[in-house]
C-alpha cells in the first residue's frame, strides 16, 4: 500500500496531479489554489513530470487553453477558484458542450464582493449548470481519491464530459492532514492511457470543432449532454469499485452517516461534514436519531439514491455553504426536489453558514440539531430559510 | 434528420462538408466566361471568395455555378485581351 | 517538403482548403485572404478561428468548409486556444505520440484582435507560442451588423459611431495594432492585404517559418460595412495601400521593412470616396474631417519612413565597422 504523509489539501491535489502526469496543463495563480499549480511548476522545472505547462495570461485564457488542448487530443488539467472559476465560467459551458474530458480542481473559494478569500461554494455552486461533473470532497484525502478517479470518469466512452473535484479553500486546501498516497504506479495503471476521441492534431482525418448549430439541431447536442450525464452516475460507481480494490477505500454516490434509522438529518457538503458527525455522534449517545448525508456527486445529482437514503427522515437540515439571495440555497433545492419525486414529504429547513469561510462550530451542528429536535416535537417551523453564525 | 442518438457527440463535423452546399442561388448577376479573350492569368482564381472557378493543369475552366454568388469580383480584376474583358457579368435569369 | 512556387500556375495546381459553399457574403475579403494563406502554406495546418463572420459562415452545421482541422471556441481567446492545441502537439511531439510537421494558425476579425480578444493575443505572444496568428481587419464588427472596433477608421459611419447632425460618425483614429505587436518583439509581424497575394503569401511563409509567435494583420474589404458595391474588395484593397492607409510592411526580429512605397503617394480621399462608410466626410462643413484623416494617414506613413531610414543607417554604420 501507499505512503502515509501529513499534507495540505493543495499538496495532495498537485500529488495527484503529478502522478497522472497530464500532457497539457494550463492555469493562472488565484488563492487559495495557487499552491497546487506552483508545486506542479516545480514538477514540471524539475522534470518530475513531462507536462506541457501553459502559464496562461487570465483563467478565460486558462479553460480556452485546455480546451484546445484537450481537443487537440490528450489528456488535460488544471485547477482554480473563486474569481478564477467566474472568469472561466463562459468557457466552462464550451468545455463541456465539446465533450472534451478536461479534469479541473476546484479550490472552493467565496466569490467577490465584498471581496474575500477564504472558503464558501459560492464558485462551484454557480458553477453548477455548466454541464461538468462535480465531485466534492471533505477533506485532502477524498481529494486526492476523487481527483484520480475523476480522469476516469470524464474520459470513460459513455461520459466524454469535464470534471471538476472541489475541496474547501483554506480550510482543506491549507490545513496539514495525515493520508495515504498510492503507489505512482497503480496510479498510472488505475487511469490508464488517454484515448482520444477526433483529435485535430490528426491531420489526416480533419474535423471541425465548434460550428455553430442553430435551432435545427442545437436541442439534440444539449439532449446528448444529459445522456452523458445520466450515464455518468453509473460510471462513478463503477469507478468507485475499482477504486476500492487498488486502494481499500470505498466511495459511492454520497456518504450516509448513522442515517439508518434516523428521524432527523443533516444534508452538508465538504469540510462541515466532518464537524457535524461528532455532533451527530454526541446527540446518538444521548439517543436523539439524528443522521447524516454527505453528497459526493453533486452533478449529475442522484436524486433517487438521495431520497431514498433519506426516505426515513421525517425532518431534513439542509446546510447550504452558497447563498441563492431571494431563494432556497442551492443543496435545499437539490434535496427538496429528490424528496418530492420520490413522493416523500419530510419538514424540510435550509440553513446558509460559512459564507467567505466564517467558521463553521460544533455548537452550530448542535444548534441545528436541536431545532431540527423542536420540529420533530412541536411540528412547528420558525423560518424554512435562515442564517446560522450571522450576527443580529 | 439525425436523432440525437446518431449525431456524433459535441457537433464536432465533417471537414469540407459545405461543398455540398448551394450558394449559386444566391446570385443577382452571374459571371461569363468568354475564352477567347482569356490569357489564363489566373487572377479570377486567386481572387475569387468562393472558391468558384475551376482549375485543372494550371489553366482556368468554367465557372463552379454552385457556389459562385456573383459578387463580380473576377469581372473587375479580369485584364482581358486587348481591352477585351474575359469575364462579363450578366443579370440572372435574361 | 517542397515548396511550391508562388506563381498562380503552380499553385491552381494545390487543393483548395475552403471548399466554397461558405456563407461570407457575395464579394467578402476574409475567404480571399484566408484561401491564400492556406495556399501558401506547404505544411498541414491546424487553425482556431474566433467567433465573428468568418467563422459563423464557414461553419453552419452540419457544413463545414474547411478541409483542416479546425476549431472554434469562444470570441476573446482564439490566441489562447491555439496555445493549447500547439501546447499538446508539443507535448505529444515530444513522447513520440506524433511525428509530423504541423503549423498553428489563428485567425481572428479586428473586434476578436484589436478588441476583445487583445489580452489572449497579447499572451499567447508573450509565451512564445510557435503560432502565426492572422487578423483579417474589416475595421468593424460587421459579424453583429457593422459597430465601431478599436480598428475602425477615424470618420466612419457605423452602427454605434453613425454620422449624425451633432457627431460625424468615429471621433477617435484606430489602434495601430502591427506596431503593438511589433512591439512585443516578437520574431515576425507583418502587414498586407489579399490584393497583393504574392505579398500576403511570402509573409505567410515567413510567419509559418519562423520559430515562435507570428502575427499578419491583413485589411479584408467588407462590401456590406464599407457600402461599396461587391466587386470592389481587391479595388479598395489596392487603393488601400496607394494611399499608404495600409502600408505593406514586415518587422523581422524586430527590423522594419517597408515592402511598397507608392512612386506617387495617392490622397486618402481616393480611398475614402469609394465608401459609403465615409460619405458624409464630403459634405463642405465636414471638410475639416477629411484633413484630419489626411494628417492620421500622413502621420503614420511618415512615422514609418523615418523607422526605417533609422535601421538602414544604422545597418549602414555597422557595415562601415566592418
Amino acid at each position: 500500500m501507499g505512503k502515509v504523509l501529513a499534507v495540505t489539501g493543495n499538496q495532495a491535489i498537485a500529488e495527484a496531479m503529478r502522478q497522472i502526469n497530464p500532457d497539457v496543463c494550463a492555469a493562472y495563480p488565484i488563492t487559495p489554489s495557487t499552491e497546487v499549480m506552483q508545486r506542479f511548476a516545480s514538477f514540471v522545472a524539475n522534470g518530475k513530470v513531462d507536462t506541457e505547462l501553459v502559464t496562461v495570461e487570465s483563467e478565460h485564457s486558462a479553460m480556452s487553453a485546455c480546451i484546445g488542448a484537450s481537443a487537440a487530443g490528450g489528456r488535460v488539467m488544471t485547477a482554480t477558484s473563486s474569481q478564477g472559476l467566474a472568469l472561466m465560467w463562459e468557457m466552462l459551458h464550451i468545455a463541456s458542450g465539446m465533450r472534451l474530458p478536461v479534469v479541473m480542481t476546484l479550490v472552493n473559494r467565496a466569490l467577490s464582493a465584498p471581496i474575500n478569500i477564504h472558503g464558501d461554494h459560492s464558485d462551484g455552486m454557480g458553477a453548477r449548470d455548466c454541464g461538468w461533473i462535480q465531485l466534492w470532497s471533505e477533506n485532502a484525502q477524498e481529494a486526492y481519491d476523487n481527483l484520480i478517479q475523476a480522469i476516469r470518469i470524464a474520459e470513460h466512452d459513455d461520459v466524454r464530459l469535464p470534471a471538476m473535484v472541489c475541496l474547501d479553500g483554506f480550510i482543506i486546501s491549507h490545513s496539514i492532514e495525515s493520508m495515504t498516497f498510492l503507489p505512482d504506479e497503480v496510479v498510472r495503471d488505475f487511469i490508464g492511457e488517454f484515448r482520444p476521441k477526433h483529435p485535430l492534431l490528426d491531420v489526416n482525418n480533419p474535423v471541425t470543432y465548434g460550428p455553430l448549430v442553430l435551432p435545427d439541431y442545437f436541442m439534440e447536442f444539449k439532449r446528448q449532454q444529459h445522456e452523458a450525464m445520466l450515464k455518468a452516475k453509473d460510471v462513478v460507481l463503477q469507478v468507485a469499485e475499482e477504486f476500492e480494490k487498488v486502494s481499500g477505500r470505498s466511495y459511492g454516490l454520497f456518504e450516509a452517516y448513522r442515517l439508518d434509522d434516523a428521524e432527523l438529518a443533516i444534508v452538508v457538503l465538504n469540510s462541515a461534514a466532518g464537524t457535524c458527525k461528532d455532533v451527530v455522534d454526541e446527540y446518538r449517545d444521548r439517543g436523539v436519531k439524528v443522521g447524516l448525508l454527505k453528497p459526493r456527486l453533486f452533478r449529475p445529482f442522484p436524486y433517487k439514491e438521495v431520497a431514498e437514503a433519506l426516505s426515513g427522515a421525517k425532518v431534513i437540515g439542509v446546510l447550504d455553504r452558497a447563498e441563492s439571495f431571494g431563494g432556497f440555497g442551492p443543496m435545499y433545492m437539490e434535496i427538496a426536489s429528490a424528496m418530492m419525486s420520490n413522493g416523500t414529504n419530510p419538514v424540510m429547513i435550509d440553513k446558509i453558514y460559512g459564507l467567505g469561510g466564517r467558521d463553521f462550530m460544533p455548537e452550530h451542528a448542535a444548534q441545528l440539531i436541536d431545532e431540527l429536535k423542536e420540529i420533530l416535537d412541536t411540528g412547528k417551523v420558525k423560518l424554512y430559510k435562515d442564517y446560522l453564525g450571522v450576527r443580529e | 434528420m439525425k436523432g440525437w442518438r446518431e449525431l456524433e457527440i459535441g457537433a464536432v463535423t465533417e471537414a469540407g462538408s459545405a461543398d455540398e452546399y448551394n450558394t449559386g442561388s444566391w446570385r443577382a448577376f452571374r459571371p461569363r466566361w468568354i475564352e477567347e479573350n482569356c490569357i489564363q492569368c489566373l487572377f479570377c482564381w486567386i481572387y475569387c471568395p468562393d472558391s468558384a472557378i475551376t482549375v485543372k493543369d494550371g489553366k482556368r475552366g468554367e465557372f463552379d455555378y454552385k457556389h459562385c454568388k456573383g459578387c463580380g469580383i473576377c469581372a473587375v480584376e479580369c485584364p482581358g485581351k486587348k481591352g477585351k474583358k474575359a469575364i462579363v457579368m450578366e443579370e440572372e435569369g435574361k | 517538403m517542397s515548396t511550391t512556387p508562388l506563381r498562380l500556375k503552380e499553385l491552381s495546381k494545390k487543393e483548395d482548403l475552403l471548399t466554397g459553399g461558405h456563407r461570407l457574403c457575395a464579394g467578402c475579403g476574409a475567404p480571399i485572404a484566408i484561401r491564400q494563406i492556406m495556399l501558401a502554406a506547404d505544411v498541414p495546418i491546424v487553425a482556431a478561428n474566433a467567433t465573428g463572420c468568418l467563422e459563423v459562415s464557414t461553419t453552419i452545421y452540419p457544413y463545414s468548409a474547411w478541409k483542416i482541422p479546425w476549431i472554434h471556441t469562444a470570441f476573446e481567446n482564439a490566441a489562447a486556444t491555439i496555445s493549447g492545441v500547439e501546447a499538446m502537439y508539443r507535448a505529444l511531439k515530444r513522447k513520440g505520440k506524433i511525428s509530423e510537421e504541423i503549423k498553428f494558425i489563428a485567425f481572428g476579425g479586428d473586434g476578436g484582435t484589436y478588441d476583445i480578444g487583445f489580452q489572449s493575443l497579447s499572451g499567447a505572444m508573450e509565451r512564445g507560442h510557435d503560432i502565426v496568428y492572422v487578423c483579417y481587419d474589416n475595421g468593424a464588427y460587421m459579424n453583429t451588423g457593422i459597430q465601431r472596433s478599436s480598428a475602425t477608421p477615424f470618420g466612419a459611419n457605423t452602427t454605434t459611431s453613425p454620422a449624425g447632425s451633432v457627431i460625424p460618425g468615429k471621433l477617435q483614429p484606430r489602434k495601430n495594432l502591427t506596431k503593438i505587436m511589433a512591439a512585443h518583439g516578437i520574431p515576425y509581424v507583418a502587414q498586407t492585404t489579399p490584393a497583393h497575394w504574392r505579398d500576403l503569401m511570402t509573409k505567410v511563409r515567413k510567419a509559418l517559418e519562423v520559430k515562435g509567435p507570428a502575427f499578419i494583420n491583413i485589411l479584408a474589404s467588407c462590401n456590406r460595412g464599407w457600402r461599396t458595391p461587391t466587386d470592389r474588395a481587391i479595388e479598395d484593397s489596392k487603393l488601400a495601400v496607394e494611399t499608404c492607409f495600409w502600408p505593406l510592411y514586415e518587422y523581422e526580429n524586430g527590423r522594419l521593412t517597408i515592402n511598397y512605397k507608392p512612386k506617387e503617394k495617392k490622397p486618402v480621399v481616393e480611398f475614402l470616396k469609394t465608401q459609403g462608410r465615409f460619405k458624409h466626410l464630403f459634405s463642405p462643413e465636414n471638410e475639416h474631417l477629411l484633413q484630419h484623416s489626411q494628417e492620421l494617414v500622413d502621420r503614420e506613413w511618415e512615422a514609418l519612413l523615418r523607422e526605417e531610414a533609422m535601421w538602414k543607417a544604422e545597418e549602414e554604420k555597422e557595415e562601415q565597422k566592418d
